[in-house]
């Protein structure tokens, strides 16, 4: 183990460690904790210029304004429209391309699996135009959907990396057995080798619903009021009008945090799975 | 698998079928009015006139007003809506130019709108025809706080001398004489306009921002140069490029600073800022130039209907019914705002009636700087204005940017 | 597989050969286009053609309303000329070289944090947990922070004598400040990587590094960072393909000010083709492929290391 085990160490070292984590922690999170004070003082704090003492009550009528006035609550409901039908998507997508890319021999394999490595990696502004275009035709522009279709296509370049590189770990024998005996491609897809996938869809599942959440790049190009945009880009617009508000923007910047927050403390594991696969081999 | 994809494409072709189809008798209105005096305003623009029409449904979108601008562009291509709200002069001109607004002329002369609505027609019009319909104006000035000007035994300033007499006093007692906040741009340009209206007069001004002067002229130099003798002496709110002019009210509230040039609008933010009315009051900028006719920024707000509008013949009612003179004296008795109109009756608030006096007594009124010049001129040189402001000495090399910048947007 | 199963679908299979006797003769041939269509499909019209699209928009003059004319390489030469691409560009190469300092500081925090102490879990995952908040968050967190006369960092620069420093509205320190905030959640991955990485270490090779007297700089240089090599890998791709992208926190905490100094090229891009005083799209097209083709050169290395290991693999 490296670094060596702090057990070994003195008592001094120890107790030295046990003191250096909650400091480094809170200075780490120094910026965050500060935004959490302020989402709680109330307005006359900020306006008598009390702007780190203790507040002078806590107010959680922050969070209630920020509900009743904006669509806080619309721009919420909006990203999981959004979120959960394109991880579906992705996922679903990805598990057909990986096991494709993973369990065939084709000519132009490697080929088709690099072209989605590497059109993931590619700056959204290469797209943009095209793309606003393309949903503008399809009269999909400010509709949920319209993002939808646009975050399924592109996350399934990272998912069938992903769903393509753990197919490739799994043991092929049970694979090539059963087409000896004669079972069609698509049993052995559902029937075989999908029930092996399950860790894979988790942490994707996970991995993608963060990624999906957080976007405000194609929020702000694919979307524009209420009725469709997600809290991230509404939170744009909210900090345009709760100018000199700061309890409000940091009221509503907390709100718009916690659900991928509360998304990685429930599925830590495999959260950190999705993230570090290819961190310890390749 | 496949399932999910095929629901998805039914779900995309029922949402454009939802988002094509208009019902008959029914009006959709996009606005930019998200602050709660103007979409009070249309609240009771659009109330009425269902009031007054039973038979025709309005459908009223409200936009955030930043995200509109961008907004606007894509609504009006992809799902017109029929009346929209814009900015008048330069700013109105791309959506002409791509017959995305519709000619109203016909609705002008069939209401005796040329009369009633002359001070804003030329606001309004291009191409020798009108595009819009105008609602409503609004005064810029220089909001000052009475209560400080007095403790300090000063007035308010009448020329550029007083001015300088005044700020010098005020900074060597520890107070900001200006609050700005020029993080969005615009509140450097009203600071632009009215310098190079007073130092220049409105005829240059209309030149520059038409294209036809050089940034590099010595008249334009001339205006920096008195911008500087406030500039260079710290006579603004420090870090301005940091702060939205919002942010910057606290300090007129609080007291840290005595004066504001800003538009109208800017007094209900100081209200609700718990700043008593009677505190405020407001001066037109003061004169440079002797020779200059007094001229003023009184940007104009209007609305106008859409080239691929669904219901074109309800629209038109609406649109003549804002340009009524008993709705845009209602309106604008909401919005705290001038209406256009000459038959309208102005509010009774002293500050707006001595507001209206100043604009009708004045030479010339032009829209601001980013809706007389062409959009990417004005970004361009408001950001231009934000820099000197941090960076007066950097004032050559600035120009020279901002006059490269005019050769190619004029030349095409 | 039990035999009753086999047989099961061996019948079934003899009942498809008969009815579908080209499909049984071609499925393995055709099946892997068949599981590839769909993604494939999508993955083609929504990201392969636009960036073909792209690149040939940006020969025209475009602003999105009216019709494109074609004006063949203006927009290129144009960009040459003008300081806002060359303000961008160079934003972009301090975004990249001042981002690569989260893989040293993420794999400084995971040494720090890869002990087996009570409630160590709870701490990795705290200081882990910035990654999962939305960049717009992170962009409000920090504008907070560095905000003049109410935010912290004013306070705390004016405590150590430098006076109050209003990092956003100083065109010396804004870009700096951003890359500040963007690097939060970034060390916060690289972490992340790390730690996993750390767990696998071979704990042969590290007491064979000890007895060989090896120890703090030279055990992690000599024997633990060569074990580590996957890790920084990844930690590499993420953090360049991140400096490339950054758009979020330039849009929500400065939207490219003061003056246009802290633009990069991503929000340049955007600036041109859609905000309010832009709709150039032909020209925001050219911003991109310039952006696009320097990401190309990273691509094409990232891409060709993993090729490599493909093929001994």
């Amino acid at each position: 183990m490296f670094p060596r085990p702090i057990e070994r160490a003195g008592t001094g070292g120890r107790a030295l460690y046990q003191v250096a984590l909650p400091v480094s922690l809170i200075i780490w999170l120094l910026p965050l904790i500060g935004i959490a004070i302020t989402s709680i003082r109330p307005a006359s704090d900020l306006a008598n210029g009390n702007y780190f003492g203790v507040p002078s009550q806590i107010a959680l009528s922050n969070y209630l304004d920020v509900f009743r006035q904006s669509p806080m609550a619309q721009y919420l409901f909006n990203s999981l429209r959004i979120t959960v039908p394109a991880v579906i998507g992705a996922v679903a997508l990805s598990c057909l391309t990986g096991f494709a890319l993973a369990t065939y021999r084709f000519r132009t394999n490697l080929l088709v699996f690099f072209i989605f490595v590497a059109g993931n990696f590619v700056p959204f502004q290469i797209l943009m135009v095209p793309v606003r275009d393309l949903t503008l035709k399809l009269g999909l522009y400010d509709t949920v959907t319209g993002l939808v279709l646009f975050h399924v296509a592109f996350q399934t370049g990272f998912c069938t990396l992903f769903m393509r590189n753990f197919i490739k770990a799994l043991p092929f024998e049970l694979l090539e057995s059963a087409r000896v005996e004669g079972v069609s491609e698509f049993r052995i897809f559902w029937h075989i080798v999908l029930p092996l996938m399950r860790p894979a869809i988790a942490a994707l599942s996970v991995l993608v619903f963060t990624f999906v959440w957080n976007d405000y790049f194609w929020a702000l190009v694919l979307t524009q009021g209420a009725g469709a945009q997600p809290v991230t880009a509404g939170l744009y617009t909210l900090n345009g009008q709760w100018v000199a508000s700061w309890q409000l923007v940091s009221a509503g910047a907390i709100v718009a945090a916690l659900p991928p927050v509360a998304m990685f403390f429930l599925m830590q594991r495999h959260f950190i799975a999705g993230l570090t696969l290819g961190a310890t081999k390749g | 698998m496949r399932f999910s994809v095929k629901t998805m494409m039914l779900g995309a072709a029922a949402a454009a079928l939802m988002t094509t189809s208009a019902l008959a008798g029914t009006i959709t209105i996009n606005t930019d009015t998200s602050d709660p005096g103007p979409k009070g305003a249309f609240k009771y623009a659009i109330d009425a006139f269902q009031k007054a029409n039973p038979d025709v449904k309005v459908k009223w979108n409200v936009f955030d007003h930043e995200g509109f601008k961008s907004a606007i562009r894509n609504f009006l291509t992809a799902d017109a809506p029929d009346v929209v709200t814009w900015y008048s002069g330069n700013r109105m001109l791309p959506f002409v130019d791509a017959h995305l607004f519709a000619d109203i002329s016909d609705l002008w002369s069939e209401n005796d709108l040329d009369s009633q609505l002359k001070s804003a027609k030329s606001a309004v019009s291009a191409n020798g025809k009108q595009w819009a319909i105008p609602y409503s104006y609004y005064p810029w000035a220089i909001y000052y706080r009475k209560d400080i000007f007095e403790k300090q035994g000063i007035e308010p300033p009448k020329t550029w001398d007083d001015l300088l007499a005044d700020c010098k006093k005020l900074s060597d007692a520890g107070i900001t004489p200006f609050a700005i906040g020029t993080k969005a741009l615009w509140p450097a340009a009203g600071w632009f306009d009215y310098l190079d209206l007073r130092t220049n007069g409105y005829a240059f001004h209309m030149k520059l921002t038409q294209g036809e002067v050089p940034y590099t002229d010595e008249r334009v130099k001339k205006v920096f140069e008195n911008w500087a003798q406030l500039v260079k002496p710290g006579y603004f709110t420090k870090n301005a490029a940091a702060l939205d002019w919002q942010d910057a009210v606290p300090l007129f509230v609080q007291g840290k600073a005595a004066m504001y040039l800003m538009g109208n609008f800017a007094v209900d933010v100081m209200k609700n800022a718990g700043l008593d009315e009677s505190k405020v009051g407001f001066v037109s900028f003061p004169t440079i130039n002797k020779d200059v006719p007094r001229a003023e920024d009184a940007p104009t707000e209007m609305v106008a209907m859409a080239a691929n509008a669904s219901n074109k013949e309800d629209a038109r009612k609406f649109m003549a019914f804002i340009a009524k003179p008993e709705t845009q004296a209602k309106m604008n008795d909401i919005l705290g705002q001038l209406p256009v109109n000459s038959q309208s009756k102005i509010a009774d608030d002293p500050l707006l009636q001595q507001g209206a006096k100043m604009l009708s007594s004045a030479s010339n009124l032009s829209q601001f700087y980013d809706r007389d010049a062409p959009a990417q001129m004005a970004k361009a040189g408001m950001e231009g204005f934000q820099q000197f402001m941090a960076q007066p000495d950097q004032i050559d090399q600035i120009l020279q940017r901002l006059e490269s910048v005019r050769k190619r947007v004029y030349s095409n | 597989m039990s035999t009753a199963a086999a047989s099961a679908s061996a019948t079934a299979a003899n009942l498809e050969q008969r009815r579908m006797p080209f499909w049984k003769r071609n499925q393995r041939r055709l099946a892997p286009a068949l599981f590839l269509a769909p993604g494939a499909l999508m993955f083609l019209v929504y990201v392969i053609l636009p960036i073909f699209e792209s690149i040939w928009i940006s020969f025209y003059q475009w602003d999105g309303l009216s019709e494109m004319t074609w004006i063949g390489l203006s927009n290129y030469t144009e960009l040459l000329g003008d300081p806002a691409f060359y303000t961008s560009l160079w934003n972009n190469v301090l975004w990249l070289v001042l981002y690569l300092l989260a893989i040293p500081a993420g794999l400084m925090i995971a040494i720090f944090l890869n002990q087996n102490v009570i409630g160590i879990r709870v701490y990795k995952s705290l200081f882990f947990f910035p990654f999962v908040i939305s960049q717009v968050v992170v962009g409000l967190i920090f504008s907070w922070f560095y905000a003049p006369n109410i935010g912290l960092f004013p306070q705390i620069t004016d405590a150590l004598g430098l006076g109050k420093i209003a990092v956003l509205a100083d065109a010396r320190f804004v870009t700096y400040g951003i890359i500040a905030a963007g690097l939060w959640p970034q060390i916060a991955y690289c972490m992340i990587l790390y730690l996993t990485g750390l767990n696998n270490v071979s704990p042969e090779q590290v007491e064979a590094g000890r007895l060989d007297n090896a120890k703090g700089w030279r055990m992690l240089w000599y024997v633990i960072l060569p074990q580590l090599r996957p890790a920084t890998f990844i930690a590499m791709v993420v953090t360049v393909i991140g400096a490339l992208r950054s758009f979020d926190l330039v849009s929500i905490m400065t939207d490219g000010g003061p003056y246009g100094t802290s633009r990069v090229l991503s929000f340049y891009m955007y600036e041109q083709a859609l905000s309010e005083y832009g709709y150039r799209m032909g020209y925001g097209a050219a911003i991109a492929v310039v952006l696009f083709l320097i990401m190309m050169l990273f691509i094409t290395g990232f891409i060709w290391r993993m090729v490599i290991t493909e093929r001994e693999g």
